[in-house]
């Protein structure tokens, strides 16, 4: 039956055309992202990784809203310049929670994959203030603005929705998000309930005033947990094998 | 031989070439819509250079971010992609694609008037809910998908009915053959519905929030987010263009298309390794070797059919090259094909892991999304909306040929100082992180790289300044070619098929 068939025939036949382009174009993309489904091994076997604190990831929405990742990446790559820069190279289980990737793809200010506790939370929120003051040549926008009150009604729902996509948040982490998310704000506050719903996280008044949980507080929270999750002493280089 | 006899040959567009028995009856258009289109894509293009002005000029003078949350570049910066690419190109492609489709088929637009006017205007309401979105910091935080996932819906439904209009048109056709511009903007708009939903799948916080959480993360995000954004040119702003340049060049230099051979292989190539090459955004990263490796070898591939549609659209000039000269419209439609072959040898020189290790993460990718952008897009707009609106709007011609060639020069000399200077900056930045003194230390800390980087940020922002002056001049030949153009003679557009060209 394929014997005359000429490309004559396609071009006289729109649907035939249609389908054929739809099948063509689908090829690619099912061969490279299917398998990254499928493929255990996409994500390295490393122990330390845990969905982000309510207060985190408030910070984290706020890097979102505010294109951050216009010029700042969160991937730092296996050379030597940028493990001596930037610290090892990032994996893919460091960002298996992040919705979305922010792994950016433009570096006008320096990779932030591994800023967390590069800086003191005082100098994070002044320098988010007026970046000129603690870096002359910076060409960073300030975000003196963020020192305003964070809106957290409701993050019992950011919580619920990352859960139904598959993050592991706890009925009780999602219950007890907002008392979680204002004793992160406080550093006076009793901690423990809330640190061992999530490990390695820290208390603090991140903006300098634990008074009010502002933007700032939420964002510099998120900034300095970036990277400090997997302790790569006790990483072997089997776990880090991707198949 | 292409040219053995056009009269029959399917690589011309209907109207010219077609013998004129053929047709039957005359066809009652749909024009007012893409008018529309023709202005609106002004319209969005100067905002779009405007805006790309703006957050440039606020990488050489931080102090224009003015301290302002709705001013910052973060939420600048998709103000300034998305007018350029989706406002401006994709105005462009709309028009262009319907007018386009109803000439080579001979048949007027399915839907009608009122098809192509919602078409206009659910488009003009995506275009400013996004964009107001991104300002007011609306977001989905991925490049070039930045819409949240009511602009999405909202342009999911649009795309259909897009769909619907070009096929329905298409099959209502008089000429036996579908005309090649047209598999392209059909693959462009097939494929551009298939990576906007598979790019958008989120979940809504609730159905009065703007706000959403993508449903893929991290290393699976980050390739779907590629596949699509890597087609986004690939489709958006190749496959749809190559469509207007299929149908415009040859009307332009009045030849036939060169090799009816090559667009079908062309066709069939490029749209099949386009997809795979989105990787190459993630060479080193944490996505998995083999992906990458794909990525980079169907990069390079691709290299071939890119070239194939430069010299197609190049060759079809055989025997035309005079009118270079005379025609200023024709020569920014064959600039704009130089310029698409340039970055698409580019592309794939970048898509090599040695390579994209230095390019990758500085400006000189940005050099190389602007040559494409400025120097394709832009010109085989310019060029295809130059020889349209006399049409359109039924005059002799543009109101002065010596601003067209203001325009092209203007544009051009931006063009040359924006990619130059990105260039430098990107290779000397890449290469200041990678530095070493000489006891084994990095050489420079971070921050010594973005001052470096200052002379080349004000060079670039030059540059824009002169493309959008260009642009601007242009406006002001519309306006005037519009307002007080000298009227067609009428016989010259009362009929589309007026000028049967005998067989050589």
């Amino acid at each position: 039956m394929f014997k005359n068939f000429t490309h004559g025939h396609i071009e006289r036949n729109v649907i035939l055309l249609a389908v054929l382009t739809l099948i063509t174009v689908a090829i690619g993309g099912l061969a490279q992202i299917v398998p990254l489904f499928t493929v255990e091994t996409t994500i390295e076997r490393v122990q330390g990784m845990r969905p982000y604190t309510p207060l985190e990831l408030m910070g984290r929405n706020i890097y979102v809203r505010e294109g951050c990742y216009a010029c700042h990446s969160q991937m730092v790559r296996p050379f030597r310049d940028e493990n001596e820069r930037y610290g090892h190279f990032s994996l893919a289980a460091e960002s298996m929670y992040d919705r979305p990737f922010q792994w950016g793809s433009k570096r006008t200010g320096p990779d932030l994959a591994r800023v967390g506790g590069r800086y003191s939370d005082d100098w994070q929120a002044e320098h988010l203030r007026s970046p000129r003051a603690l870096v002359p040549d910076s060409i960073m926008p300030p975000y003196s603005f963020l020192d305003r009150p964070l809106d957290y009604a409701g993050i019992e729902g950011h919580l619920r929705a990352q859960a139904a996509l598959g993050v592991p948040y706890s009925a009780e982490m999602i219950a007890n998000a907002r008392a979680d998310l204002e004793t992160q704000a406080r550093p006076d506050a009793d901690g423990a309930a809330f640190g061992g719903r999530y490990a390695r996280a820290r208390q603090g008044a991140f903006d300098g005033n634990p008074a009010v949980v502002t933007e700032m507080d939420a964002l510099v929270a998120y900034l300095q947990m970036l990277g400090t999750l997997v302790q790569f002493r006790d990483v072997t280089p089997e776990q880090l094998n991707q198949h | 031989m292409a040219s053995a006899s056009m009269a029959a040959s399917p690589n011309a567009p209907a109207g010219d070439w077609a013998a004129a028995p053929a047709r039957t009856r005359e066809v009652a258009y749909v024009e007012a819509p893409i008018r529309a289109f023709a202005i609106a894509t002004l319209f969005w293009g100067i905002v779009g250079f405007l805006m790309g002005v703006v957050i440039a000029s606020q990488l050489a003078w931080p102090l224009l971010n003015l301290d302002l949350e709705w001013t910052s570049f973060g939420r600048l910066r998709p103000v300034h992609t998305s007018a350029v690419i989706f406002a401006f190109g994709g105005n462009a492609l709309l028009g262009t694609s319907l007018y386009i489709v109803q000439r080579t088929c001979r048949a007027s637009l399915w839907g009608g008037e009122e098809m192509g006017w919602y078409l206009f205007w659910s488009y003009q309401f995506f275009i400013v809910t996004a964009a107001l979105g991104y300002v007011l910091g609306v977001t989905q935080g991925k490049e070039y998908a930045e819409p949240e996932w009511f602009s999405d819906l909202w342009l999911t439904v649009l795309w259909v009915m897009y769909l619907l209009a070009y096929c329905g048109t298409i099959m209502r056709r008089e000429e036996p053959h579908i005309y090649v511009a047209n598999w392209f903007f059909l693959a462009f708009i097939i494929t551009v519905a298939m990576l906007h939903i598979g790019n958008n799948i989120s979940l809504p916080l609730a159905l009065t929030s703007t706000f959403s959480y993508s449903a893929p993360a991290g290393v699976q995000g980050a390739m779907i987010q590629w596949w699509y954004g890597h087609n986004a040119v690939g489709f958006f702003l190749t496959a749809g263009f190559l469509g207007m340049m299929y149908y415009f060049i040859p009307k332009q230099a009045n030849r036939p298309v060169y090799s009816y051979r090559l667009s079908i292989v062309h066709f069939w190539s490029i749209i099949f390794l386009y997809i795979w090459a989105g990787p190459h955004h993630l060479h080193y990263t944490a996505l998995p070797d083999w992906a990458q490796t794909l990525g980079m070898v169907f990069s390079v591939m691709l290299w071939m059919p890119s070239w194939g549609g430069m010299i197609n659209g190049i060759m079809t000039l055989s025997g035309a090259w005079d009118k270079l000269r005379t025609d200023a419209g024709l020569r920014f439609s064959v600039t704009a094909v130089a310029f698409y072959g340039m970055s698409t040898f580019e592309g794939p020189v970048m898509s090599i892991k040695a390579v994209n290790s230095l390019s990758h993460y500085t400006d000189w990718t940005i050099g190389h999304v602007h040559s494409g952008a400025l120097g394709w897009n832009g010109f085989i707009t310019f060029g295809a909306l130059y020889w349209l609106i006399p049409v359109l709007w039924k005059r002799a011609g543009m109101w002065s040929q010596k601003l067209i060639a203001w325009h092209f020069w203007l544009a051009t000399l931006g063009i040359v100082l924006y990619i130059t200077s990105m260039w430098v900056s990107g290779i000397m930045q890449g290469l200041m992180w990678r530095a070493y003194d000489e006891l084994g230390f990095l050489q420079y800390s971070f921050i010594e790289t973005v001052a470096a980087m200052r002379p080349y940020y004000v060079i670039r922002m030059l540059g824009g300044v002169l493309f959008l002056s260009g642009a601007l001049l242009m406006a002001w030949n519309v306006f005037k070619t519009i307002t007080v153009g000298e009227a067609a003679e009428p016989e010259r557009y009362a009929a589309p098929a007026s000028q049967p060209l005998p067989a050589e």
